[in-house]
Order: C-alpha cells, then structure tokens, then sequence
C-alpha cells in the first residue's frame, strides 16, 4: 500500500478558557471554579493516503472543522501528532515546513468572510504563488487567468473586488486560490453548505474535475450526507469530537453499524423517498464542555446499555475498510459465538 | 370549503436607485385549510417576500404594487394597519430562519412570550404564563416552567426554534407562514422539528406555508408545492406529481442537479448559468436563457397552463405519458 499523504495519529485539541482575575479571587475564598475545556477533538487516527477523497461528516459541533485544520497544518495539537508524509508536522523545520504549509490548502464556507474585500481577484489569487516564487512577477496576471479561466471565471473578471461576484462565483475564486500553490491536499470545510443546489452541483463537478487534472487529494468536511456519499471514497463520521464510524459510502449507507450513523442516514430527507413520517432519536448534541462518560452517544441512543455509560467503545473493524465504535459490536460478535456453540452441542 | 389564504396576481417591487426591483411578479395561490404548502426556490427567487408580503412586513424602499390578499375571504392589502396588527400573529404567525435575530436577548423568554399573549388577549398575566408555559411544552421543551425565566442565549439552535415555533402557536393561528426554520439546524434536529411541526399543524388544523431551498425537506413535510423563480411561480402542483413528474424544465433541473439523481462518482448535471439578476430580467420566461428546451416563442410571456390540478409557464412542458 502507498505511504499515507497525512495522518492523524491519537489527535487531541483542546480549548480552555483560563480563570479571569475575579475568578481566581473568588477562589482563593474557595469558590472552587475550575477552567473550563472544550474537547473538541479527542484521540482521533485519521490517515488519508494520496489521490483519496475523505469526508469527514457529523453535526455542529462535532469537532470536524477542528480536526480539519489540525490536518491542514493551520492549528497545533494538543496531545498526539499529525504526520504529513511519515514526518510529524512539530518537527518539520525550515524550507520543509513551507514546503507542507503550501501543499495543504483549506478552502472555508463563507468565500465573502475570507476574500479581502479591499483586494482584486488579481491579488487575491497572485500574492501567494508570487511570494513563494512559483511565477515570476510579470508572469502573475497570465498565470491567475489560466487559474481563474480553470476554475470557469473569465480572466476579464481579475481587476474586480470580491463582492461584485455572486456566492457560486466567490466560491471559485476561492479555490483558484488554493490552487495558485500548487497544493496536494485540499481541507475543504463546508465548501459548498451555502450554495443553492444547481451551483453546489457546478462546484462539486468543479471539485472532481479538478482533482482528476491535478492529482489531488481531499479532505471533504460537510454535514450533507448526500453530497459526501456522492463524491467522497471514504466517509468517516464523527461524534462529539470523536470518529464512530468509517467506510466507503455503499457501505456506510447499506450497512451502517453506528447507531448514530443509522439515525443520519434514516433521516437524511430525500426527494425520491417521500416518506411521511419521522422517527427523530431523541435529545440534543450534549456540549462538549461536559460530554457524558462511556459512549458520548448514549444518552440519545436507543440501543444503550449499562456498558455504554462506563466505557468508551474503541474502533473495530466491521469487514473490509469498515471500522464503528460501538459495543453493540462485541454484543453481535459473542451472540454469534454462542449460536455456533449451541450449533455445535 | 373556503380557503384559508387566497393571493391573486401580488406584485412586490423595490423602488431601488438602479431601478425596479420585481422581487415578486404577478403572483397567485391558494392555502386550503389544514394544507401545507411549500414553497421552493433559490436564493433571490422572491420565496421569502411573498411570505413578508402576506403578513405587510416590506419595508421601503419597497411595496405591495398590485393584486390582493384575501385572508378568510377579507383583503389584508386593504386592511388599516391597526386591522393588521389583529391579524398579524393572532391569525397569522410566522417563524423565521434564524431565532437568534426574531428573539430579544436581553428579556427572558418568558416575558417575550407573556407580552406576545397579552397584546392580543386581555388575560392576567398568571394565565399569559400559564399559556406560554403550555406552549413550550406542546413543541417539546422539557421543564416548560424552569425554561421560562431563561435567556435566549441559554437554548441551544434546535430549542431557539422550538421557542419561536411555540411563540407562533401561541395564538393557535389558521396559518403559519415558516421560512427556512431548519435550514440552519443539523440534520436530527431539523428532524425532531419537522416531526413536532407535522404533529402540531394537525393536532390545531393550521394551514401552513413552508418556505425552503430543501427539495427533500419539503417533499417529505409538504401536501403540495410551489416553485418559485424569478419572482414568479413556474409550477404548482402536489408534491407526489410535481416531483415524480415535473412538467416546466427548471422544476426538473433542480430535481437532477442533486447529488443523489446521478450514480456515485459521476458528474452531476447542474442547470447551466446563474440565475438572472432581478434588475435585468429578460423578457418572456426568465429562465429561457438557461433552457434546453427554449425555442423563440419563449421570448414572448409564457401564461398559466392548469391541468389536473397541476400549474406550470411553459411553452415546452415535460409530457409525460398519461397512466
């Protein structure tokens, strides 16, 4: 098998809130208030290997968009490391560690909130391949118009300011811009949550156009099952900042072994199953200050049992590329056991 | 039966400085008591005016220029605003797309909800409590009485919209006009939403109108559909036929332009070119230029065709083979 392109191995990112001076008064009289700490990633192995697409899927808060960026090389970790290439990204010095920060792109939700509105499409796409010396000075404008002319924009847009571009337009430009350094990985969170569904598709065809010209590699953050089933080679769905489930999409969608992943997929709403009644899992995406103990998902899950409160489950392997946390595994795995025993007497 | 909701022919324009503005152009439907209408469309395709234009919510620079409202037979566009303010979240409530906006944050909810009561019924305010209490628990907020004197920013996204779902029924208005309300919430919460909302239009036979760009959401909640562009309605129809059998091309290109249309992996087929701008619309069917139908009869105003209880503008409808 190929090296992997980028790894996550036992990833951890935390955000505290220190105590401010009032609250470090008001313990020294024993008020007893302790930092507060969002794991937002917790003990994650995620390894993508070169030409793969990874969707990475869950809900508002899950942790995705935080391990997306611990990937992309744009955010440290907490505890464990992220490999890029068998090398851990902390130990990367120099030239090396350009070389990486160039290779992996992120491109966000909101083009109109990270486009500077005071600059051309000239500059906004051209500053970067020019500092890092991939053109020359006098080569920008034609190299930003091949790039621009690549993505569908009309090189006659290059001296126009962000906001006279529609959201589908914006969009693009904000991917010529990860491209004008000629990146190998691509993070791309939520790229396409705020696009009306004919452009979305315009720009998820762009994606995969893209990726067969230029050899790229993907990591694809969004909550739309549908569009990550449609393009993605693997699909890995987190849960309050841990993975539950990975799998290729036929089987994720098939034979989903997670009971959260089943309730995703169930209630995915779906114009060719007009199906009138919802049968919504109870509760609310526990905050991640306070995650419950054992399964993060066992307060809402209707298959919970007493294991699930104490231990947390680790990732097993289901068949083949097919890995879920969830002790309902072991549960199915020893049932068997017994039957065939019974079989057997 | 009488409808709860009769718009014929409702132009809204906006008087802007680089011109008029039709955001809705010619206008007309009806909400039967007890339907759940949706109403689809993309973003500028006028959904969210039509909604704001029922209620007299639009402000300057624009205006209501033409057709009538007829609300239980009587016409909203006539009515004195102090008519309009009996109506308005008495009869007629509607919920925004995101609670944070339509939500003080500096009142508990329960004082939000009290006044809501109070400004249309003269009841002390224990039984305005007492009442909004009530509502929290009908659409699903455990310890309804506790979550009164909380603030909006103690709810998480889902139980903000449950709080201004219940503020909507607190009245136990004919209809409710909802736009967008799940379009920012995850997908088991809009779930449990969609659930609580179905349950509830039934329970208190409201008529509703559910404004969305989700084709699914809308095909799972809604009796019928509306879709919208351009400002105007290109096909009306029940949700089953509109959908398994589009008749007008662009009912049809946002069909296929969803991921799941095409097999895993394949190109997916979006409509050509963007939606025009509302300044500069082209004469005849806004959407021909971006038509693979469109022939040159199409530059002249295609006129409602009603067949079957379906309605569609097109010179080049989808046929499709009588069964």
């Amino acid at each position: 098998m190929t090296n992997p392109l980028v790894e996550a191995v036992d990833a951890s990112r935390r955000f505290s809130r220190k105590l401010d001076y009032a609250e470090k008064i008001a313990n020294l009289f024993g008020a007893g208030l302790e930092e507060k700490t969002v794991h937002a990633v917790d003990g994650v192995n995620l390894t993508v290997y070169p030409g793969e697409v990874v969707g990475l899927v869950g809900e508002s808060g899950c942790g995705k968009s935080t391990l997306g960026r611990i990937m992309a090389g744009i955010m440290p970790t907490s505890d464990g490391e992220v490999r890029w290439q068998g090398k851990s990204l902390a130990a990367l010095q120099g030239d090396e560690k350009r070389a990486m920060r160039l290779s992996a792109q992120m491109i966000f939700q909101d083009p109109m909130s990270t486009l500077n509105p005071r600059k051309r499409v000239i500059d906004l796409i051209g500053e970067a391949p020019k500092v890092h010396g991939i053109v020359k000075g006098r080569e920008v404008r034609d190299y930003v118009a091949s790039l621009t002319e690549r993505v569908g924009l009309d090189a006659s847009y290059l001296d126009r300011y962000p906001h006279q571009f529609s959201g589908g337009q914006r969009q693009r430009i904000g991917i010529a811009r990860a491209l004008a350094v000629k990146p190998k990985l691509l993070v791309c969170d939520e790229s396409v949550a705020a696009l009306d569904v004919s452009i979305q598709a315009q720009i998820l065809n762009l994606f995969m156009d893209l990726k067969r010209e230029f050899g790229l590699t993907y990591l694809f953050i969004s909550h739309d099952l549908g569009v990550v089933k449609h393009i993605c080679d693997r699909v890995v769905v987190m849960y309050l900042g841990r993975v539950v489930e990975s799998a290729t999409p036929d089987e994720l969608f098939d034979n989903p072994k997670h009971p959260y992943t089943q309730a995703l997929i169930r209630e995915l709403p779906s114009v060719t199953d007009r199906r009138r009644v919802f049968t919504p899992i109870k509760g609310e995406i526990p905050s991640p200050l306070h995650p419950p103990p054992g399964c993060h998902f066992h307060p809402r899950c209707p298959k919970a049992f007493d294991r699930c409160r104490v231990e947390r489950p680790v990732l097993k392997k289901n068949g083949p590329g097919h890995i879920s946390a969830c002790h309902l595994n072991d549960l199915s795995a020893t049932e068997t056991k017994n039957a065939t025993a019974e079989t057997a007497i | 039966m009488t409808p709860v909701l009769e718009v014929r022919n409702l132009s809204t324009h906006f008087m802007t400085r680089r011109g008029v503005l039709k955001a809705v152009d010619d206008v007309s439907f009806t909400v039967g008591q007890r339907e759940i209408v949706g109403l689809v469309g993309e973003s500028g395709s006028g959904k969210s005016i039509t909604g704001f234009s029922i209620l007299g919510l639009v402000d300057p620079p624009g205006r209501v220029v033409n057709g009538q409202i007829l609300f239980n037979g009587d016409d909203l566009l006539k009515m004195s605003p102090t008519a309009m303010r009996t109506i308005r979240g008495k009869r007629i409530a509607m919920i925004f797309q995101d609670p944070m906006m339509t939500l003080n944050p500096v009142l508990s909810v329960g004082t939000q909800m009290i006044e809501t009561v109070q400004a249309h019924d003269r009841v002390s305010r224990a039984e305005a409590r007492a009442r909004s209490r009530d509502a929290l628990g009908l659409v699903g907020i455990p310890s309804p009485e506790e979550r009164l004197d909380s603030y909006p920013h103690q709810f998480s996204g889902g139980m903000r919209q449950r709080v201004a779902i219940a503020i909507a029924l607190l009245h136990r208005p004919d209809l409710i006009i909802a736009d967008e309300p799940t379009t920012a919430l995850d997908v088991t919460i809009q779930s449990q939403i969609l659930f609580e909302i179905k349950r509830l239009a039934a329970e208190f036979g409201m008529a509703l109108i559910w404004i969305s760009h989700d084709l699914g959401v809308v095909a799972a909640l809604a009796d019928r559909i509306m879709v919208m562009y351009a400002g105007r309605i290109v096909e009306a129809g029940q949700v089953d036929g509109v959908l398994s059998e589009p008749r007008h091309p662009y009912t049809s290109g946002l069909l296929s332009a969803v991921p799941a249309a095409v097999p895993r992996g394949e190109p997916l087929r979006p409509i050509p070119g963007f939606a025009p701008s509302p300044l500069s619309r082209p004469s005849g069917c806004a959407f021909r230029d971006r038509c693979a139908r469109a022939t040159d009869i199409c530059a002249t105003e295609p006129m409602l065709e009603i067949a079957a209880g379906r309605e569609f503008r097109c010179f080049h409808p989808h046929l499709w083979s009588a069964a």
